[in-house]
C-alpha cells in the first residue's frame, strides 16, 4: 500500500452529513449498472417481457377477438393497449421481487455501511429496469403490428403510448419497491403482487367494453387506475390524441409516486 | 455534532451501556467499550454471545436501542451519514457481489463513495495487486474461493481509506496459511495509522493481533485487558502429566505444591496430573523434581489456555459448544520438556 497515513482528524474534518443531490445522481447510476449487468448476466430475467407479450397478444387477439368485436383484426386496436397495460404492470412487479431477492444478499450489508443516499439502491434498478418496460411494450405493439393490427395514431402516437406506459409502470414500481423493503421474503413479494394486479388488470377496460359489465362493476372499472392507463394508451395508439385521460395517468402516477418513494425509502432505511 | 475537538486522544470508538434487544432476548446487554486510535481491539466470545451484534450497531447497520456511541467523536444514531464515511466494514460472510467481477465489484464501490471513473479504476486495480488477487481480477466471484473472497472483501473495506476499519471474524474458515497472510494485512492496516476493531472467536487470533481485548458472553463485557492479562486469569499454560504405572500420586502432588505453589489437578482414575504454570518455563522445574523425587512420568506435554478454560476461568461456564479452533491452536507447546 501507499505510504500514505490515515489522519482520522482530517477524514472527520471532510464528511458531509448528508449525500447531495449529485451525489445522488451518481450512486443511483451507478447502481443501474450494477442491475444492468446483472440483467445481460443472467437473460432468464428477461423471459416475462419477452413471452407474455408474444403469448398473450396472440393467445387473447384469437380466443377473444371474435366473440367481443367480431373479428381478430377489429379486437386488436381494443386489446393491444390493454395487453401493453397489462405486460408493463406485470413487469414492475417483478422490481419488487427482484429488490427484496436482492436485499437478502451479503452485498447490501456494504450498500448499508457505505455513505450512499438511501434512495439509490431502490432507484438505481429502477432506471434499469426501463429498459424491461421498453422491451415490453415494443415487442406487443410489435406482436399486434404482425397480426394486422394498423394503429391509426401513426408512429408518434404509437411513440407516444409507449412512452406513457413506461412512465406508468415506472411509477407504479414505487409501490411494488415498497412492498419489496417491507416484505420478509420474495415469495411473499410475489403472492401479495399477483393478489394486487391480477384484479387491477382484469377489472378494467383492457380487455373488454366496459358497457358490457353489470352496473356496480361498471363503477369500479371507471375509477381503476389501470382503465385510465389503457385509456390514454388507445388515445394515443389509435388517435394520436393527447386526451384528458393521458393527463390523468401522468397525474396517477406522479401521486403514486410521491406517497411510495418515501414510503419506499424509510422501508429500506428500517430493514437495516 | 458538536464534538469536534479532534486531538489525537479522541477516542476511535466510544460507547456507553450499548444494548440491542430482539424482542425478549437481549443480544447486546449493556457493553461499554473504549478503542483508541490506532490499536487492534479484539472482542472474544463464543458464537452468540453478541460480538456481531455489537458491531454492527457501531456500524450502523442496526438501529441502538439504549445507550450511546461515538466513532472518532461522531454520534452513531445521529450522523450515520458522517460515520459510513469513516469506517470501513467487512463482515463475516462475503460482502461482495456474487454476479460481477472482482474488478466490477471494486469499482463500483468506488464509484458510489465519489471516485471518478477512472480512479475508480486505478484504485482497484492497486487493491487488487496488494491482495494478490490480480490474476483473479476479471473472473466470476463464483470461482473465487473463500479466502479470495475474504481478501476481495476486505479490499472493498480500504477503498476510500477509512480510519477504523470492523472487521467481523476476519478468519473464521480459513485455512492456517491464508489466516497468517489476513493477520499480516490487518497488522499493515494498523502501520498506516488505521484503527482495528475485530470480533474472533479464537483466543490465538485476538492473542497474535490485539493490542487489548474485551470478552463478551450472553451479550455482557466479562472481561477486558490486554491479552497476557487475559491469559494470565487462568494461568499461562497448563503442564499435562501422564502418570506411570506405579507412580505415588501423594508423593507427585506435594512435589508440584512446593516447586510451583499451586495446586495440581489430579485424575486418578487415568492417572493424569494438570498443572497450571504461570510461566511455560516452570515445568522443567516441575520435571526435575519429579526425577528428583523418583516419581515416573508416562507423558508429558505443555498446553496454551484454550478460549474454553479463559471463558471457564472468567464466567464459571464454558462457551457452550465446540469452538472449533483452527487446526494448529491445540497442538502442545512443546511436547517434552528438556
Amino acid at each position: 500500500m501507499s505510504t500514505l497515513t490515515v489522519d482520522p482528524a482530517a477524514a472527520v474534518a471532510q464528511t458531509r452529513p448528508y449525500a447531495g443531490v449529485a451525489e445522488t445522481v451518481e450512486q443511483t447510476l451507478a447502481m443501474a449498472w450494477r442491475a444492468l449487468k446483472k440483467m445481460r448476466r443472467n437473460p432468464e430475467q428477461f423471459f416475462d417481457v419477452t413471452i407474455q407479450p408474444l403469448l398473450f397478444t396472440a393467445m387473447f387477439a384469437y380466443i377473444f377477438g371474435g366473440a367481443i368485436s367480431g373479428s381478430v383484426e377489429a379486437y386488436l386496436p381494443l386489446m393491444i393497449p390493454g395487453i401493453v397495460a397489462q405486460t408493463v404492470l406485470t413487469t414492475c412487479m417483478a422490481t419488487g421481487v427482484q429488490l427484496r431477492e436482492d436485499m437478502d444478499k451479503g452485498v447490501f450489508d456494504r450498500f448499508k455501511s457505505l455513505p450512499m443516499a438511501r434512495v439509490a439502491p431502490l432507484a438505481g434498478p429502477m432506471v434499469a429496469d426501463v429498459v424491461r418496460y421498453l422491451i415490453a411494450a415494443s415487442l406487443t405493439f410489435l406482436t399486434g403490428i404482425a397480426m394486422g393490427y394498423r394503429p391509426d395514431g401513426g408512429v408518434l402516437g404509437v411513440l407516444g403510448a409507449v412512452l406513457l406506459a413506461i412512465f406508468a409502470g415506472w411509477s407504479l414500481a414505487w409501490a411494488f419497491t415498497w412492498i419489496g423493503t417491507i416484505a420478509r421474503t420474495a415469495r411473499s413479494v410475489q403472492g401479495f403482487s399477483m393478489a394486487l394486479l391480477f384484479p387491477l388488470t382484469f377489472l378494467s377496460n383492457a380487455f373488454v367494453p366496459v358497457e358490457t359489465l353489470p352496473g356496480w362493476l361498471q363503477t369500479f372499472v371507471k375509477i381503476n387506475p389501470v382503465s385510465h392507463l389503457v385509456s390514454a394508451t388507445r388515445d394515443l395508439a389509435n388517435h394520436a390524441a393527447v386526451s384528458a385521460e393521458v393527463g390523468w395517468t401522468v397525474l396517477a402516477g406522479l401521486a403514486v409516486m410521491a406517497v411510495f418513494a418515501p414510503l419506499a425509502v424509510r422501508g429500506y432505511r428500517r430493514s437495516l | 455534532m458538536t464534538h469536534r475537538d479532534h486531538t489525537t486522544s479522541t477516542l476511535a470508538v466510544e460507547a456507553a451501556g450499548l444494548v440491542k434487544a430482539f424482542g425478549d432476548f437481549r443480544a447486546v446487554d449493556g457493553v461499554d467499550l473504549e478503542v483508541r486510535q490506532g490499536e487492534i481491539f479484539g472482542v472474544l466470545g463464543p458464537n452468540g454471545a453478541g460480538k456481531t451484534t455489537m458491531l454492527r450497531m457501531l456500524a450502523t447497520l442496526l438501529p441502538i436501542d439504549a445507550g450511546r456511541a461515538r466513532i472518532f467523536g461522531v454520534d452513531v444514531a445521529a450522523d450515520a451519514h458522517r460515520v459510513r464515511q469513516l469506517i470501513g466494514v467487512t463482515g463475516q460472510y462475503a460482502s461482495v457481489d456474487e454476479d460481477l467481477t472482482a474488478t466490477e465489484n471494486l469499482w463500483l464501490f468506488g464509484r458510489l463513495q465519489g471516485l471518478r471513473s477512472a480512479d475508480a479504476r486505478a484504485t482497484a486495480r492497486r487493491l487488487l495487486d496488494q491482495f494478490g488477487l490480480q490474476d483473479a481480477a476479471d473472473r466470476p466471484l463464483s470461482q473465487f474461493s473463500g479466502g479470495m473472497r475474504r481478501r476481495l472483501d476486505l479490499a472493498a473495506s480500504l477503498i476510500t481509506r477509512p480510519p477504523l476499519i470492523f472487521l467481523d471474524e476476519p478468519t473464521t474458515g480459513l485455512d492456517p496459511r491464508t489466516r497468517g497472510q489476513m493477520w499480516d494485512t490487518i497488522r499493515g492496516l494498523v502501520g498506516e495509522g488505521c484503527t482495528v476493531l475485530l470480533t474472533t472467536q479464537y483466543l490465538d487470533e485476538a492473542d497474535q493481533l490485539a493490542d487489548r481485548i474485551a470478552v463478551i458472553d450472553h451479550g455482557r463485557k466479562v472481561a477486558e485487558g490486554t491479552p497476557d492479562a487475559l491469559k494470565e486469569s487462568v494461568g499461562e499454560s497448563t503442564l499435562q502429566l501422564g502418570l506411570a504405572p506405579g507412580a505415588d500420586d501423594a508423593l507427585a502432588r506435594d512435589v508440584v505444591r512446593r516447586v510451583v505453589g499451586a495446586e495440581p489437578t489430579l485424575t486418578p482414575e487415568s492417572r493424569r496430573m494438570n498443572v497450571p504454570l504461570d510461566d511455560a518455563e516452570r515445568a522443567a522445574d516441575v520435571l526435575i523434581g519429579l526425577r528428583q523425587a523418583g516419581v515416573p512420568i508416562a507423558s508429558v506435554s505443555v498446553a496454551k489456555p484454550t478460549l474454553d478454560e479463559v471463558f471457564l476461568a472468567l464466567t464459571g461456564h464454558d462457551t457452550g459448544g465446540p469452538a472449533e479452533p483452527p487446526a494448529d491452536d491445540d497442538a502442545p507447546l512443546l511436547e517434552v520438556a528438556r
